[in-house]
């Protein structure tokens, strides 16, 4: 749904550009184009490596780490698997909401979510591409840091 | 917009001309930028032909991923070429630089959560951003809202893991991610800010 609103815009926004300027939309299809082209290798790899990781992991596994009792234990597993993992959230929202029914708790659900959503161990190689090797560093190991925050406050708002 | 004239006419000349500082990666052979890939697709075939269940989930695991990708990344880089193209560094600076104060970090936060697709997206982005002259700051401000309060996200986050979750995580969000913004650029030093400019290509 939301990815329409974004078409729309796109499709929009080419509209207006075509109409003041063609020279200028030519290049910025030329620079989207290029941009995407620029993360692309780095972006087939993680699919693959991704893909392979959750056929040998698949969500059942998931779930067994995270149960009920996992305790600190389930909330570093989570921590760790929302890192290295590539979920979209559309996929992993539902995936979460099953955990929580099949038993596990809330703090390990918000270290898994928090994480998956700030923490990407996998796409260092883009993000190096932009912000450089060091505050990629920083940034994932704070985010890292933060979503034991949130895991700690909802155990204890949600228990 | 009018006085963005001289700003867009300088930047035509760059790209039309000998591409000085064309962000990431310096013309690399295809086959260095794609080797690992390839060699990954292999290992992965011999995985699958010896392991057929296994190569079959992986196979269609990643061509999901493949299949989310192509149907969001199109406007996702559109948009980032317009914006490229249409707004000069002037108006970046203003809204988004260095001293552009809360607004700008409002404005972050904005454009970050309005986003939709996975956050690998995220980092040309902020590269165009970067190159335009927004702070560091409001960049990584940036990065953080759109890996977190992405607005549909927070829609189906409440939906599937109930709205006391989901507020608590975004009231968090709110607080942590400039939190983690300031602590990443604190620890950058000289050398780091100027990797940063080079790599993105800012003048």
């Amino acid at each position: 749904m939301f990815t329409y609103i974004l078409y729309a815009l796109a499709i929009t926004g080419l509209a207006i550009s075509f109409f003041r300027d063609r020279q200028k939309t030519k290049m910025a299809l030329v620079k989207a184009w290029k941009a995407f082209e620029n993360i692309l290798p780095q972006i087939l790899t993680i699919f693959l490596v991704i893909g392979f990781a959750l056929a040998i992991f698949p969500p059942e596994m998931i779930r067994k780490l995270l149960g009920s009792e996992s305790g600190i234990w389930g909330v570093l597993a989570a921590a760790a698997i929302g890192s290295v993992t590539l979920i979209p959230g559309f996929i992993a929202f539902p995936l979460a909401a099953a955990l929580l029914k099949s038993g596990a708790g809330y703090m390990q659900l918000a270290a898994f979510v928090s994480t998956l959503m700030m923490v990407g161990i996998i796409t260092i190689p883009i993000e190096r591409k932009t912000f450089g090797l060091r505050s990629t560093i920083t940034r994932n190991a704070t985010a890292f840091a933060f979503s034991f925050v949130v895991a700690i406050v909802m155990g204890v708002v949600l228990k | 917009m009018s006085k963005q004239k001289p700003m867009m006419q300088s930047e035509a000349q760059n790209a039309s001309g000998q591409k000085p500082a064309q962000p990431g990666s310096p013309k690399q052979p295809f086959l260095k930028r794609y080797g690992a890939f390839f060699l990954l697709l292999a290992a992965g075939v011999a995985a699958g032909l010896a392991l057929p269940d296994l190569g079959r989930q992986a196979l269609s695991n990643t061509l999901g991923s493949l299949k989310e990708m192509l149907s969001v990344l199109p406007p996702i880089f559109v948009l980032l070429g317009l914006l490229d193209v249409w707004v000069d560094r002037a108006t970046m600076v203003k809204y988004t630089g260095k001293g552009s104060g809360f607004k700008g970090v409002l404005i972050a936060f904005l454009l970050g959560s309005a986003a939709a697709g996975p956050l690998y997206a995220a980092f040309p982005f902020a590269g165009v951003m970067l190159k335009k002259g927004s702070s560091l700051t409001n960049v990584l401000i940036f990065i953080g809202a759109w890996s977190t309060t992405k607005i549909p996200l927070l829609a189906f986050e409440a939906a599937s893991m109930g709205l006391k979750f989901t507020l608590i995580r975004l009231g968090l969000s709110l607080v942590g991610i400039p939190l983690i913004a300031l602590v990443t650029e604190k620890t950058l030093r000289k050398q780091d800010f100027e990797e940063i400019r080079s790599l993105n290509g800012v003048q």
